[in-house]
C-alpha cells in the first residue's frame, strides 16, 4: 500500500515538474485573460483575424526589457498588419518590485505610446504555464487550425546594447519565415535579461 | 616559448582590456575562467549593478572572498552591465560595496552564442553562480544566502 502511494506521489511530482517547465516549441500556446492597461480583459478571441501574435514578458523596471521598448514598438507596426500583433505581458509582482505596479504599467504604456496591449499578470500565473525565466522573454505563435501552436521561443536578437549593432534579428527572421510558409530557424535562442520577480524568487 | 605563443593566441582571439580593477573582455576571454582543472575552488557569480536580487546577494561572495583568504577558493564576479556604464555604474558599485574580488565586465552582447556554454541549464536569467573545481562543477540559475554557499564551497574545498 505504501508502495502504490510513494508510487502515485513520483507520478504526481513528475507531471507537476513538467507543467512548470513551460512549453516547447511545437506545444499549443497556453490561453490566458489579463487585463490591459486601459482596463479591458485581452485573450485570443479579442483577434479574430489574427495569424499568430507575438507575445513578449517584459516589464518597467529592466534595464534589457527597457533597452528593447522601441525596437518592440517597431516590429509591433512592421507585422500587425502582417497578422502577428505584439501582445506584451507583465509577469512581475509589484510587491517585490513596485515599479511594475499596475499604475505604473499604465504610465510607462503612456510615455513610450506602447501600441500593443500591456498586460498584467495578476497573480504571477500565466508566466510559468509558458515556462518564461526572464524579461524580456519572448514566445512567437502560429495559428494552427483552430490553435496557436509555439514556434520560436527567446530572444528579440542579438544585441541587447545596442540596437544598431544588431546582426541576427532572430524574431523577425522568425516572422519572416511565417509569412513565407516556413518554420523559423532558429526556433529557439537565448538571452540575458532580469528575473522574473515572484514571492517564491 | 609556449607561454608566449598561448599569450599571441589569446590576444589574436579575445578582446580583453583591463580597466582599471576591472577586466573587460569578450566570452572568449572569460572562458577559461570556467573550465581551470586545479585545486582551487571556483565561485563564479554572474549578476548585475541593476538585478536587484543580484545586489542583495553580492555581500555573500565577499564574505565567502573573505572567509576563505588563504584558502584554494576564488570568487570571481562576472558583471553583465552595459559596457557604456563602466565608469557610471559598475566602477561606482565596487567602491561603495568595497568589493575586493576580481571583477569581470563580460562585454558580449550575442548573449545566445555563449550562455549554453557557461551551462545548458542556464536560461539566461540573472542572477547565476557556477561553483567548480577539478573534481566538482556545478550550476545554479537562482539567489543565495551566505549559509547555503558556505556549505557548498566547504563541501568542496580541496587542502
Amino acid at each position: 500500500m505504501k508502495n502504490i502511494i510513494s508510487a502515485i506521489l513520483l507520478i504526481l511530482v513528475s507531471v507537476f515538474q513538467l507543467s512548470a517547465q513551460g512549453v516547447k516549441v511545437g506545444d499549443k500556446a497556453p490561453e490566458f485573460n489579463l487585463k490591459n492597461v486601459d482596463g479591458k480583459s485581452v485573450s485570443f478571441a479579442d483577434f479574430p483575424d489574427s495569424k499568430g501574435f507575438i507575445v513578449i514578458f517584459t516589464c518597467n523596471h529592466c534595464p534589457f526589457s527597457i533597452a528593447y521598448e522601441d525596437r518592440i514598438i517597431a516590429i509591433d507596426k512592421k507585422y500587425k498588419d502582417k497578422g502577428y500583433p505584439v501582445i506584451a505581458i507583465n509577469p512581475n509582482d509589484p510587491a517585490i518590485v513596485p515599479s511594475d505596479g499596475y499604475k505604473e504599467m499604465q504610465q510607462r504604456h503612456a510615455e513610450k505610446g506602447f501600441t500593443f496591449p500591456y498586460l498584467f499578470d495578476e497573480g504571477q500565473k500565466i508566466f510559468p504555464k509558458y515556462g518564461a525565466t526572464r524579461t524580456p522573454h519572448v514566445f512567437l505563435l502560429n495559428k494552427t487550425g483552430k490553435d496557436f501552436k509555439v514556434v520560436y521561443i527567446g530572444a528579440i536578437d542579438d544585441n541587447s546594447q545596442d540596437a544598431d549593432a544588431v546582426k541576427e534579428k532572430y524574431l523577425e527572421n522568425a516572422v519572416e519565415a511565417l509569412l513565407v510558409g516556413k518554420a523559423p530557424m532558429p526556433d529557439f535562442t537565448k538571452a540575458i535579461g532580469c528575473t522574473i520577480k515572484t514571492a517564491t524568487k | 616559448m609556449k607561454l608566449t605563443a598561448l599569450v599571441l593566441l589569446f590576444h589574436l582571439f579575445a578582446s580583453t582590456l583591463w580597466s582599471q580593477n576591472v577586466l573587460v573582455t569578450d566570452f572568449k576571454g572569460l572562458e577559461p575562467m570556467l573550465n581551470r582543472q586545479n585545486d582551487t575552488t571556483y565561485v563564479v557569480n554572474f549578476w548585475a549593478t541593476w538585478c536587484i536580487p543580484c545586489v542583495k546577494e553580492i555581500p555573500y561572495f565577499q564574505q565567502i572572498h573573505d572567509e576563505f583568504t588563504g584558502k584554494k577558493v576564488k570568487v570571481i564576479l562576472v558583471s553583465l552591465d552595459f559596457l557604456k556604464h563602466l565608469d557610471s555604474r559598475l566602477k561606482p558599485f565596487i567602491e561603495k560595496y568595497n568589493l575586493t574580488p576580481d571583477v569581470i565586465l563580460l562585454n558580449d552582447p550575442d548573449a545566445n552564442s555563449w550562455i549554453n556554454k557557461v551551462s545548458p541549464e542556464w536560461s539566461g536569467a540573472l542572477p547565476a553562480t557556477i561553483i567548480y573545481n577539478r573534481s566538482f562543477r556545478a550550476f545554479y540559475e537562482k539567489s543565495f544566502t551566505f549559509g547555503e554557499l558556505q556549505t557548498i564551497v566547504n563541501q568542496n574545498l580541496k587542502e
